[in-house]
């Protein structure tokens, strides 16, 4: 394809950076909205990502809202028993992890299952079908997959990271909080000669448990990112081969809609387990 | 690649959906379901009921048919039992009357007899006074007197 049109980028690797580049505006030093001219800028925004990520969460929100408010029980329509086999699904998984009660997770999963799947979905779509459509329409930089856009599945995962703080908090209390940070895996000594190392192993337990505690969201993120991106450079790379990439892309389109859906699945369960693991009580 | 504003306003952005998933999506959907599942539990339940009410139905049945069954039995051998009677009072019956009509015929007879026998006499004491008169009449020998009165004796 680069070597196709001569309006393109000119090599293989320019096509590529072009292709990874988000479409970003900041304000610049002179005080101005520049676009695309924002790298290393903390207060830039990728707008493609956040509008592809929030026209699909609206998709999402507003199919389900308008099967949710027609709901039949006589003649359920299609979309209903799409929106009752997902639901389903979710609430099954949600039961069989979390064992509390919550009005919240069940919800949250189906979101953020449907929310990913969808954004994932988008890596489907020939890579360079929206970029060529937007470039005629004067946007310079397109990129359509959301979850290839580290910030989105950060975005989501430290959200995450908070409610599963907020769960611990809120079900075990702040001293079964600092509890679990510094009481494990080691129990300090409490009594005798051993007091004297008592700090140190509470501060050994503070860096483990910290470092496992911040490696939830973090983990949770950088799967979901390096397998969707992942995904889209191999499809840009197929992209570069010419006529040779249709069964190739075909090939590993399909392939790929395993690790869409997965990859949708496997950040929702560990959204649940992650906050099931919160809200237990010992 | 690197991280700026965007983060924020992807978690403001998932906060968002989130809370319009909990408030407006998952609550009708999955009161819809449960509706639905528990049309099916009380559905299949009360197939469940039918089923046995039908078995018990045709237990009941069967009992009736056979209660039934017994009662016909039981009429039969009492209208048997009846008829043979009958038949025997009947008898019993025909022989009484046979009896009492013969009786009746015999005596009848006997009557007829008696009467015949007194008119018999009557005749007879006729006769005698009409042979007493002749012999009146023609006033001859014993030895005849004898002769008629012999006669007499033989038409007694």
């Amino acid at each position: 394809m680069a070597s196709e049109g001569g309006h393109g980028p000119e090599t293989s690797g320019d096509y590529i950076s072009h292709h990874l580049q988000n479409l970003q505006v900041c304000k610049a030093d002179s005080g101005e909205w520049v676009w695309n001219h924002c790298a290393g800028n903390p207060l830039a925004i990728n707008v493609d990502s956040m509008f592809w990520s929030v026209l699909l969460g609206l998709i999402f929100v507003l199919l389900f809202r308008n099967v949710a408010k027609k709901t039949s029980q006589d003649k359920p329509g299609r979309w209903q028993a799409v929106v009752e086999i997902i639901v389903e699904f979710v609430d099954s998984s949600v039961k069989d992890t979390f064992q509390g009660k919550s009005r919240l997770i069940a919800p949250l999963g189906l979101t953020v299952f449907v929310w990913v799947f969808l954004m994932n979905l988008m890596d489907l779509i020939p890579v360079d079908w929206i970029p060529a459509l937007s470039k005629l329409a004067g946007i310079e930089y397109m990129k359509v997959v959301p979850t290839t856009d580290v910030n989105v599945t950060f975005g989501m995962s430290i959200s995450v990271f908070f409610l599963i703080i907020f769960y611990t908090i809120k079900n075990k209390g702040i001293t079964g909080f600092i509890g679990e940070l510094t009481l494990h895996p080691i129990a300090p000594p409490t009594k005798g000669l051993g007091l004297i190392a008592a700090p140190f192993i509470i501060a050994f337990n503070f860096i483990l448990e910290s470092v496992a505690l911040l490696a939830k969201p973090v983990s949770l993120s950088l799967r979901l990112f390096g397998n969707m991106f992942a995904g889209e450079l191999i499809f840009i790379l197929i992209a570069i081969l010419g006529l040779y990439q249709l069964p190739l892309h075909f090939g590993w389109a399909v392939f790929h809609v395993l690790i869409v859906t997965l990859q949708a699945f496997i950040f929702m369960m560990l959204t649940i387990v992650y906050l099931s693991l919160a809200s237990e009580t010992h | 690649m690197d991280i700026n504003l965007t983060l924020i306003g992807q978690s403001i952005a998932m906060i968002v959906f989130v809370w319009f998933c909990m408030k407006y999506i998952w609550p009708p959907v999955l009161e819809a379901i449960e509706t639905r599942q528990k049309q099916i539990e009380d559905g299949l339940a009360a197939a469940d009921r039918g089923q046995e009410r039908l078995v018990q139905a045709r237990a009941e049945a069967d009992e009736v048919v056979d209660e039934a069954r017994r009662q016909a039995t039981t009429i039969l051998d009492q209208a048997n039992a009846r008829a043979i009677e009958i038949v025997a009072d009947g008898k019993a019956d025909g022989s009484k009357e046979r009896e009492r009509q013969l009786t009746a015929a015999t005596a009848e007879i006997e009557q007829e007899a008696n009467r015949a026998r007194e008119e018999l006499r009557g005749q007879v004491s006729a006769i005698a006074i009409a042979g007493a008169e002749k012999i009146l009449n023609r006033e001859i020998d014993a030895t005849q007197h004898e002769d008629i009165l012999g006669k007499l004796a033989k038409e007694l």
